[in-house]
């Protein structure tokens, strides 16, 4: 645990400090890349229990929605707390169905949670009151009682979506590392045995769902405040694939492979889209496909076969 | 009374081209247990392609009926030509792996047939609207009915029974359900397991294809036709109990009757409708209506 920390640590400063030197579409593609790397991160916590959610998009919608709206409607500005909120409301959104899935594995799992994001959705898309399709677009924040001004407002947005990334990052660790975390992957080998030496299945996989609300929250309340908008797509199927598409690319084994799979999906889209306009979906496609064919495991299973290797 | 009989009507329509969509995603599944995302592109690609076909045969000044034949022969030429190399080239390699790994497979092929269809057909949409004037409207009770919902309706059956008479009282359907029951032993009981794969294959893309053909008439023909059609099916199939024609035929019905209920009585919930009904299905039959419950393993 002190291990984590103490890197968490490290990984922070140097993200602290290298984000003064980086251009600002840098900075804004990392923020980004964070923010949308928390859901992932909440579906690599599923994954270990055996079971993808293909709708997380329902916990990034809702907790970007929440910030978005406690801003505009109640003018609530501070960035921390409207973070703090969106994982708030995605916990509360998410909190009443987990019992219920917590019965289901594998495609079951994942289609019945891609048809409540698609709920969401179809909610989002038809009330008038927040935008429509078209949804709305969201003040600036604050951060701590401090506006920054233009220039730094890039720079106060990234320190606090990595700040608050790398520190859910090292609970996620922690977690993982714990004993109720240990039990998820006893879980995805045999969940009867587990049954049977006394633990209980439903509560582990439940409470892992609420837990991946929370993080899918924050990364949708980080999302929106980065974007200054939002609308019904954060909800749609397709997003809640990009999300999948980054957790089945870092693997289970590592935390920070979530983080670095989310900047190459980034890096990915944001090049193809600027290279190669029309054809952008084509190029994440068969960069997928590459993927899964030739890293079967994840990034992570790269970094843990370096680990190994070294002396 | 008479929102009743059209809610039913409308229903029974929609329900009938989602069937035939669903089915050929139940028997991809059945057979080769992936749930294939790209089912939803295969059904534009057969949409784009009845529009080519439909407007080559108008082109070359074929009687009216014959586009009946073009949207045919489109679904027919997605079927052979991209159907084996996709099977071929792409699942092939893949066969064996977790079942949501595979889904994942299927989402990256979405996404490249997405652009691929833009770069072929282009961003404007196409619209085919001859074999749709060819039924014209038709009078049943004194209420009147929309003839090409009613073809459609026709063709969904033929599809149906077909795929069960096929499977049940043919040597050739017996030997897929051999496969689809355990793929191992009927390798080793001599069946030649990748041909059953590719042949499966081909036919569930076909029937994507036809859907997507049948329906490019009442719709523009346009990039993202598929993106919906794909979750929907999924609704499908996962009520009636994935692999199964018979859950396909009532998952149909449900979602068809679910959405035209919603359509007519309460809008807003149209978009939403398909799912809430799959989630109550679901909380009462966590495997579909029609899926045997699993062993499990200790």
């Amino acid at each position: 645990m002190r291990r984590a920390a103490a890197l968490g640590l490290m990984v922070l400063a140097a993200l602290l400090a290298g984000g003064l030197l980086a251009p600002k579409w840098l900075l804004f593609l990392i923020a980004m890349s964070a923010a949308n790397g928390l859901v992932s991160l909440g579906i690599v916590l599923m994954m270990r229990g055996g079971v993808v959610s293909f709708g997380q998009g329902l916990v990034f919608a809702g907790g970007g929605y929440a910030a978005a709206l406690l801003s505009n409607k109640l003018g609530v500005s501070d960035a921390l707390l409207l973070a703090g909120a969106g994982g708030a409301a995605a916990v509360l959104l998410a909190a009443p169905f987990a019992p219920l899935l917590a019965r289901y594995r594998g495609i079951f799992f994942a289609m019945l949670t891609l048809a409540l994001s698609m709920v969401l959705y179809g909610v989002l898309m038809k009330s008038e009151g927040l935008g429509g399709s078209d949804g709305f677009n969201m003040r600036r924040p604050t951060l701590l009682g401090f506006s920054p001004s233009d220039a730094w407002s890039g720079y106060a947005l990234y320190a606090l979506v990595v700040t608050i990334a790398v520190a859910l990052a090292v609970a996620a660790r922690v977690y993982f590392d714990s004993a109720r975390g240990l039990v998820a992957l006893a879980i995805r080998e045999n969940e009867l045995r587990v049954e049977y030496l006394g633990a209980s299945v439903r509560r582990v996989m439940a409470l892992d769902f609420v837990f991946a609300a929370f993080l899918g929250g924050v990364g949708g309340a980080l999302a929106v405040m980065a974007l200054g908008h939002i609308e019904p797509q954060f909800s749609y199927w397709t997003t809640s694939g990009e999300f999948v598409f980054v957790s089945i690319l870092a693997g289970h084994h590592s935390v920070a492979a979530v983080f670095a799979a989310s900047l190459v999906l980034e890096l990915v889209r944001s090049f193809s889209s600027a290279y190669f306009p029309n054809t952008w979906q084509l190029a994440l496609g068969l960069f997928l496909l590459i993927v899964i064919r030739f890293l079967p495991q994840g990034l992570g299973s790269l970094f843990a076969k370096l680990a190994s290797r070294a002396p | 009374m008479n929102t009743a009989i059209t809610i039913l009507a409308d229903g029974v329509a929609y329900a009938s081209w989602l069937f035939i969509v669903a089915l050929g995603l139940t028997l991809v599944f059945g057979v080769l247990k992936i749930l294939n995302v790209a089912h939803g592109s295969f059904y534009a690609v057969g949409a784009y392609a009845a529009a080519t076909f439909v407007a080559w045969f108008a082109a070359w000044g074929f009687a009216p009926w014959l586009s009946l034949v073009a949207l045919l022969l489109g679904s027919v030429a997605v079927a052979a030509l991209l159907a084996p190399l996709t099977e071929r080239g792409l699942l092939r390699v893949f066969y064996g792996r977790d079942e949501v790994l595979l889904v994942l497979v299927t989402y990256a092929l979405f996404l490249v047939l997405e652009d691929v269809m833009k770069l072929v057909w282009g961003v404007n949409p196409y619209f085919v609207t001859a074999p749709y004037a060819l039924f014209g409207n038709v009078q049943i009770g004194g209420q009147s009915y929309v003839g090409y919902d009613l073809a459609l309706v026709v063709v969904a059956i033929v599809c149906g029974l077909g795929v069960w008479w096929g499977l049940n009282r043919t040597r050739t359907g017996k030997v897929v359900l051999a496969v689809i029951h355990s793929a191992e032993i009927a390798a080793s009981m001599g069946v030649n397991v990748g041909r059953v794969y590719t042949f499966a294959f081909m036919f569930g893309i076909f029937l994507a294809a036809l859907g997507g053909a049948l329906t490019a008439p009442m719709i523009s023909v346009q990039p993202g036709v598929g993106v919906a059609v794909v979750i929907v099916s999924f609704a499908v199939v996962i009520i009636g109990g994935l692999g199964s024609i018979e859950g396909a035929a009532i998952g149909a019905l449900i979602v068809g009757l679910a959405r035209s209920l919603a359509v007519h009585t309460w809008p807003p919930a149209e978009l939403f409708s398909i799912y809430v009904a799959m989630a109550v299905v679901l909380i009462f039959r966590p495997e579909g209506l029609f899926q045997r419950v699993k062993t499990r393993r200790i």
